[in-house]
């Protein structure tokens, strides 16, 4: 009995039962239904056993609209809560787990596979490759990501929610304070998600550098593919902070040690340091993808070339560079004093010039071009004006001195929303929308999708904006409820009413889906949006061999060329293509790392030492399986060639 | 289009009307370091709807001028690689403002952190602000006595908060005064200010703490010297002393009202500074610079 008890929640309330219910209700109609369509097999084919990149980009991006919704939830219940001075939705204790939640799903589940997914899906189509350079460890990735994801998801309903906050500052995160399991699962789900999202940077920075199309020279890449390469080089650099930290943490919850406990030689502010070492690059990881997508859509819906090419690469790799050097911009309050505070403050700033300019050429890239205000172009219309808004307002924050009364407010919540929101968020959308036609050979509703555009860019900027008032008026970020007389009242209903028809935005998109599913013309041919870039050369939706000859590169928008200049992409012939096999590994490892990370956070150490076993004894057998791949005939790609119009381009 | 403008007017109206009426509490400043950062934000609000009106006009311009609708349909756009002086433009003017922000930046940086402007001759009045689970306790050496959860002080005298914590990491925050500084549980940390007259403030713990966090409120006070030398004495008369049971018993995670001692708990439980840091570090601004030496040859000799 005693063994169960650990498993019981610390805070339970009648809503977390009903979820409980309703987990165990969906899990037994999904499996029955599985069983009933006799499903299994295709599922465990086609899917969880692929290696095929296309189709992992596709998973994590299902994953990342799911914990949208997760983390919409809870932003929903946050909005509700604030909405009213004195509410009583939930009380702090919830609250607290519900913000802390919402923040961790929304970077690492929701944004993270996001971005990483239509890496995964665009980028080997965009240098003209087969796959990635290791797919099977690609699937690895992606499954290691989809086990910390689970693991943190069961958290509010085996033992505990983490409730320190997405940061999980110690003391706060360490055991004094934060006795429950909860914080347990932030580390476990974090550390087996990190570890995924760090071979996938590894796996994208050979596929770069080694699988481009000939004639790809670096400079001739297209902008998404650029972007890419940058954020998997931070990803390198940075992730590897987070594990230590990760551990670190660990070690002082669950091995007695005291690192970043005070009392005991450890020191708090390591916590921070560590933290935001890693995390201030992170935030740059989600937005230069962001601004690799907008750069496609704006040229592709511009009709004209990306302009300013060369700067827009150099302002990247400037920014990958000063990401490195700013980290104390989130604790300019923590008293190390005026000069250092001084030198973050300038570095901090000096961001903002590579920034403005990829904003400057973005809208050079719109002049004197042929604007279609298709949905993709209208995310990224919205994303200047307010993303520029939230670059400011991060230039007002690292005014070291005026950060020391915007800190913890929730002016700083605004700041990160608005750089995040139209930043991150709309780039997925608008990529969403501009690749789906790749992925699914249809397009989404156009009609519906403006209507979810519009919601969204005024519920966002009804939700966020007035945070910046109350900020300045004093509301502290984090704060489950305030009283009447603060005056904070009309502005966070006001948000309340933005967070509304933000949630309905999302609820179109998700309709969208649906309706164009059902309702989408099918014989849109393989160039829906007069592309530019080399992933428009093939068709739609792609063959598993992506191009059936291998194309031939001369121009960084090789497609456009190809139609304009008549440049020649497929000199070759075709002939049998060789492919990596699917493979049960992935997913088995990432199961036993599941059980791995679910036993470590409630010590249950004999199940721990058998995971670990069971894992390294997968990756013996996987270092000695022969698998040389198979090989798709020469036959079989004509045929499918011939089933999408004949000429093999 | 017209849908945005409505719109765009809309926000800006809200957020015209609502800075107007009432002073928000940030840019209300009563004292000279609030003084300072409330200049330094206008200032970065100035300079930064300069940035954000220039790309809104532009973006204006350009897509209304070149959205396909309005072109013939065989226009074509032209391939347009870059030009040296239009690039040079975007990056000069941006560097120019950053420049300048810098500037202003460093200096209000070394502002906040001195001796409060036109106070600089005036040794400051020292209060130890500590925090605990979900509370604030303020001990002042010199008056020798003790408060919970409300601070008085005088007016138009230099004011010298020293910040640790008995819990997780908190920040003392009294906006219309100053602003925010980290309270930590094996170091010091200072903040600097005054108020220019007597009035009644608000403060708070910014920084997430737990699940009393919301709560973690006080009360600021500054009074004429009169009054505040009045309340000492009226402390010292009526109060107990503060043991240190009772302290031990105080720091218990809860939540009091307000409560005044005499003596203070510096005395069995010193700050966190001196030969009782958890640790050393580089804080170049500490003027106890040969004192943190001599400690550090102290736990080296031990
Ligand atoms: C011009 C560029 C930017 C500058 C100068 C800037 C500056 C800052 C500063 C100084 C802070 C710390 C403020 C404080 O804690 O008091 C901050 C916080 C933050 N910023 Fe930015 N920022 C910029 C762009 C971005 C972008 C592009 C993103 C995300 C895609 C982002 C996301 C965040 C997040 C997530 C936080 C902190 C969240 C937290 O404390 O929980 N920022 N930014
Ligand atoms: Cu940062």
């Amino acid at each position: 009995m005693e063994f169960f008890e650990r498993f019981a929640l610390p805070h339970p309330d009648p809503m977390i039962y009903a979820s409980m219910v309703a987990i165990v209700v969906v899990s037994i109609a999904i499996v029955a239904g599985l069983t009933y369509f006799k499903k299994w097999g295709y599922l465990w084919n086609e899917w969880l056993t692929t290696t095929d990149h296309k189709r992992i980009g596709i998973m994590y991006l299902i994953s990342a609209l799911l914990m949208l919704f997760r983390g919409g939830a809870d932003a929903v219940m946050m909005r509700i809560q604030l909405s009213s001075p004195e509410m009583e939705f939930l009380n702090a204790q919830h609250y607290n787990e519900v913000f802390t939640t919402h923040g961790v799903v929304m970077i690492f589940f929701m944004a993270m596979p996001f971005v990483i997914g239509l890496m995964n899906y665009i980028v080997p189509l965009q240098i003209g490759a087969r796959d990635v350079a290791f797919p099977r460890l690609n699937a690895l990735s992606f499954w290691m990501f989809f086990a910390g994801a689970m693991l943190f998801n069961i958290s509010f309903v085996v033992g505990g929610s983490p409730d320190a906050g997405w940061t999980n500052y110690f003391p706060l995160a360490g055991n004094e304070f934060s006795p429950t399991v909860g914080v347990n699962y932030y580390m476990w789900a974090l550390q087996i998600s990190g570890l995924g999202t760090l071979m996938t940077g590894i796996n994208f920075l050979v596929t770069i550098f080694k699988m481009r199309a000939p004639g790809m020279k670096l400079m001739k890449m297209p902008m998404f593919t650029w972007s890419a390469l940058i954020t998997n080089v931070i990803i390198i650099f940075a992730f590897p902070v987070l594990t230590v930290a990760l551990l670190m943490g660990t070690l002082d919850r669950q091995f007695g040690t005291a690192l970043f406990t005070t009392g005991s030689g450890g020191m708090d502010m390591y916590w921070a340091n560590l933290f935001w070492v890693w995390g201030h690059p992170e935030v740059y990881i989600l937005i230069l993808p962001a601004f690799g997508i907008y750069s496609e859509i704006i040229s592709t819906f511009s009709q004209r070339n990306l302009y300013g090419y060369k700067s827009m690469v150099g302002s990247m790799v400037l920014i990958s560079l000063l990401s490195f050097f700013v980290w104390v911009h989130h604790f300019f309050t923590m008293g190390q004093g005026a000069l250092t505070n001084s030198i973050f403050s300038i570095t901090t700033m000096a961001i903002a010039i590579p920034t403005g300019i990829k904003i400057f050429n973005w809208l050079l890239t719109m002049w004197k071009g042929k604007i279609r205000f298709t949905v993709p172009m209208l995310y990224s219309v919205a994303f200047i004006p307010l993303f520029t808004v939230g670059g400011v307002t991060g230039v007002m924050l690292a005014m070291a001195s005026a950060d020391y009364q915007y800190h913890n407010t929730m002016f700083l919540v605004a700041h990160f929303h608005n750089t995040i929101i139209p930043g991150v968020v709309y780039a997925m959308l608008a990529g969403l929308t501009y690749w789906w036609p790749k992925m699914f050979g249809f397009k989404l509703n156009e009609r519906i999708g403006k209507w979810a555009f519009w919601f969204n860019v005024i519920g966002f900027v009804l939700a966020f904006f007035p945070m910046y008032l109350t900020g300045l008026d004093g509301q502290a970020r984090r704060m489950y409820t305030y009283s009447e007389s603060t005056g904070f009242g009309p502005m966070n209903m006001i948000a309340f009413v933005g967070a509304g028809l933000f949630a309905i935005a999302f609820i179109l998109i998700a309709y969208n889906v649906f309706y164009s599913f059902k309702h989408s013309p099918r014989n849109i041919g393989d160039d829906p949006w007069n592309g530019r870039s080399l992933e428009w050369a093939t068709h739609n939706p792609v063959p598993a061999y992506n191009f059936a000859i291998e194309p031939e590169v001369e121009s960084s928008q090789a497609f456009w060329d190809h139609k304009q200049k008549k440049h020649n992409l497929f000199k070759g012939k075709i002939s049998k293509i060789h492919m990596p096999n699917n493979s049960g590994i992935p997913i088995i490892m990432a199961g036993i790392l599941f059980v791995f990370g679910f036993s470590f956070v409630f010590s249950i150490w004999p199940a721990v030492i058998i995971a670990a076993v069971a894992f390294f004894a997968c990756m013996i057998y996987s270092s000695f399986e022969n698998d040389q791949g198979r090989y798709i005939s020469e036959q079989e790609i004509k045929e499918t060639e011939a089933k999408f119009g004949g000429d093999s381009k | 289009m017209k849908a945005k403008w409505a719109f765009l007017t809309l926000v800006f109206t809200i957020f015209t009307v609502l800075t107007g009426c009432e002073p928000l509490l940030v840019l209300d400043p009563k004292g000279p370091q609030a003084e300072t950062t409330s200049n330094v934000i206008w200032i970065s609000i100035i300079s930064m709807s300069f940035i954000v009106i220039t790309v809104l006009v532009l973006l204006v311009i350009i897509l209304s001028k070149y959205r396909a609708s309005k072109q013939p349909a065989d226009y074509e756009p032209p391939h347009i690689e870059g030009h040296p002086v239009v690039e040079g433009t975007i990056i000069g003017i941006p560097i120019l403002i950053v420049i300048f922000l810098s500037v202003v930046s460093v200096i209000s940086s070394y502002q906040v952190e001195s001796t409060p402007a036109g106070y600089e001759d005036e040794e400051p009045l020292v209060i130890y602000a500590s925090s605990s689970n979900w509370k604030w306790h303020f001990s002042y050496p010199e008056q020798d006595i003790e408060t919970v959860n409300y601070v008085f002080f005088p007016a138009n005298r230099s004011i010298q908060f020293k910040l640790y914590s008995y819990g997780p990491i908190t920040s003392f925050w009294i906006p219309q005064l100053a602003g925010q500084k980290y309270a930590m549980g094996d170091m010091v940390t200072k903040i600097n200010l005054a108020a220019d007259a007597p009035g009644e403030f608000m403060g708070r713990n910014a920084n997430f703490s737990g699940e009393g966090f919301a709560e973690n409120t006080f009360n600021a006070t500054a009074l004429s010297q009169e009054d505040f030398d009045k309340w000492v004495e009226d402390i010292k008369k009526t109060e107990d002393p503060i043991t240190e049971e009772k302290f031990n018993e105080l720091l218990q995670p809860g939540h009091l009202g307000q409560l005044s001692f005499t003596g203070t708990h510096l005395d069995f439980s010193p700050a966190p500074e001196g030969e009782h840091a958890g640790h050393q570090h580089g804080d170049s601004s500490d003027k106890n610079h040969s004192e943190h030496e001599q400690n550090n040859k102290d736990k080296s000799s031990k």
